[in-house]
């Protein structure tokens, strides 16, 4: 097995004991990129020459006998919207093109601090507006199992490069699935975080009350190990808050026995895969062979989630996006005869079509006149979502549900019909209007083998409960594990 | 759908406040989107929400200030890297009088 196919915590110990140098393991991760990366297109940038000299960084202090940090050597891929000083951070957009930022954001800084090494910038749906990664303005990223498909979105790169093996771990960002639902399409582990528990600082910002930073990896050890790094108080992020951050891989060390698991109807209803439920209630029978209470749970306001969020998510980022205007950096247009014009031109030729959509319905509800009947009643819902959730979790520890109500679709499938889109969020849409943390993990795959994935949510802060219930669920999940082909469809290579 | 929510000439009203400008056929197809969008979105109206207060952040922990202190910042070198449109020290924009 080439060590670009190992986990991160595999690396790292590999590399402590002098196994192999983070030097080899970085020329292996570089290889799979140059293999793979024209199929998936899963990275806008790479980061080659700087990786590979801080990958002897890490040698000359294994050969010092230097203490190593958490995570030395580990190839780490950055979602675009995640500032990297010094790296182009495009958002997957045209009006950030060339866009360098000045500083790091925190969670780069932790990361780099842990040993951690950047290997690149990660494709996404512009502006993290999207399910599919087809929104980016350089193009589709493809997933890896079948690449016809997407791999989900936004953080459809950063997934798709852990899933071909092209990265051990990945930065992702969640603000109403973004990590969660391509994770469950790619079969990888993907947690969204308590809104608070990893500061936003360098996050480029879609949604301010819903997004959060969160790991992308290979299983859910690697995930805890992230976790651990990026989690905790930042003074440039006054809504991080000052909690203590667990040992997140010790907590995984127990047992789930004690755990009292609900699963909640709503998410069972129409228009779920039939290869879903099943793969979710084949899970759910692990869970009680694990000694876990297993209950049935009404979340009653669940089917409001999805206009209260898009109406919540698309005024923010009306709000948010005004501040590109073609003045300070990024994208300019050529000719325009006033400041007036100057900023329609360049806002109009800079956003694609999505962002445009989401700007407009965002303008519109906060607009006069209307504000109350939407944004206002709006908020109100997210009250009744968070409600049930509160109430919900009076009785149990955590919730089980699909990720995605369908495993990943074809590539041009639904970018026509805007709505169906949207709808490809609705079991991951309503843990970010609560500000609840939720991990992906896979649970099986479709008879066209392509991965499943099922949701465990928490209450606020509960990250230790819901790595602890997945870590389990991994361990002793019978189904012997695939990896993903990367193979173009035989149409594909006759058109090459 | 029978009704319109959103007629083509909000449409422009509304794109004119968000700074951005559609030619005939992006409007069209702008208008039958949002309506479609915003059609579904009357779903909301099945609740009843009189009394319920609404949520901005749903994390209640009290706000962190940092104590005012002067701390080092960006460079202003550094803050004007990312444009073309430079001049001395300055950001360049047209004429706006």
């Amino acid at each position: 097995m080439a060590l670009n196919q190992l986990t991160a915590h595999e690396i790292v110990s590999l590399i402590k004991k002098k196994k192999v140098t983070a030097y080899e393991v970085m020329q292996d991760i570089f290889s799979q990129i140059d293999k793979v990366d024209n199929l998936t297109k899963a990275f806008l940038f790479v980061n080659r020459e700087e990786a590979l000299r801080q990958a002897k960084e890490i040698d000359t202090k294994v050969k010092n006998g230097e203490e190593l940090p958490a995570l030395a050597g580990v190839a780490v891929a950055i979602k675009d919207i995640i500032a990297t000083k010094g790296i182009e951070t495009t958002c997957g957009s045209k009006i950030l093109k060339g866009f360098i930022p000045p500083y790091n954001a925190t969670v780069i800084n932790r990361l780099k601090e842990s040993g951690a090494i950047i290997i690149g910038k990660t494709n996404m749906d512009e502006f993290a507006m999207g399910s599919s990664t087809e929104n980016s303005a350089f193009g589709p990223t493809h997933n890896p199992w079948d690449l016809e498909r997407v791999p989900g979105g936004s953080s459809g790169g950063s997934t798709a490069a852990v899933a071909a093996d092209e990265a051990f771990i990945a930065l992702g960002t969640d603000t109403g699935g973004s990590i969660r639902q391509p994770a469950s399409l790619c079969g990888m582990v993907g947690l969204k975080p308590t809104y608070g528990r990893v500061s936003r600082y360098g996050l480029v910002a879609y949604a301010s009350s819903l997004d959060q930073i969160g790991p992308i990896t290979k299983n859910v050890t690697d995930c805890a190990l992230v976790m651990k790094v990026i989690s905790g108080h930042d003074n440039m992020d006054s809504t991080s808050v000052n909690l203590e951050v667990p040992d997140y891989l010790k907590s995984c060390q127990k047992g789930i026995g004690d755990l009292k698991i609900g699963v909640p109807k709503e998410y069972f209803i129409k228009g779920i895969d039939s290869e879903v439920k099943s793969a979710l209630d084949r899970a759910l029978k692990i869970f009680a062979k694990l000694g876990a209470s297993i209950e049935e749970v009404s979340l009653p306001h669940t089917e409001y989630s999805l206009p209260a969020y898009y109406l919540i998510a698309t005024a923010e980022a009306s709000s948010n996006l005004a501040r590109y205007d073609g003045v300070q950096y990024g994208y300019r247009t050529e000719e325009y005869e006033d400041l007036a014009s100057m900023y329609q031109k360049t806002r109009s030729e800079g956003f694609g079509s999505e962002v445009k959509r989401r700007i407009m319905l965002g303008t519109y509800a906060l607009s006069s006149g209307y504000y109350d009947a939407y944004y206002l009643k709006a908020q109100k819902v997210r009250t009744l979502i968070k409600e049930d959730f509160d109430k919900a979790f009076s009785k149990y520890d955590i919730l089980i549900t699909p990720t995605s109500p369908t495993p990943a679709f074809k590539l041009n499938e639904k970018v026509s019909d805007p709505l169906t889109m949207y709808l490809s969020d609705i079991y991951t849409i309503p843990i970010n209007l609560a500000g609840i943390p939720a991990i992906s993990l896979n649970c099986g795959y479709s008879a066209n083998n392509l991965p499943i994935g099922l949701q465990i949510i928490g209450k606020h802060f509960s990250e230790e409960t819901i790595l602890r219930a997945a870590f389990n669920f991994e361990e002793n999940n019978d189904l012997e594990k695939k990896r993903p082909s990367i193979k173009p469809a035989k149409h594909m290579e006759a058109a090459k | 759908m029978t009704e319109k929510i959103i007629t083509k000439k909000e449409v422009e009203y509304v794109a004119k406040l968000a700074k951005l400008e559609f030619n005939e056929e992006e409007k069209e197809e702008f208008t039958s989107q949002l309506n479609s969008i915003l059609d579904y979105f009357k779903k909301l109206n099945e609740l009843d929400t009189e009394k319920v207060e609404p949520t901005a952040y749903v994390i209640s922990m009290p706000t962190l200030l940092n104590n005012d202190e002067v701390k080092p910042s960006l460079l202003q070198k550094e803050v004007l890297h990312n444009s073309k449109y430079i001049k001395k020290d300055y950001f360049k924009v047209p004429k706006i009088m």
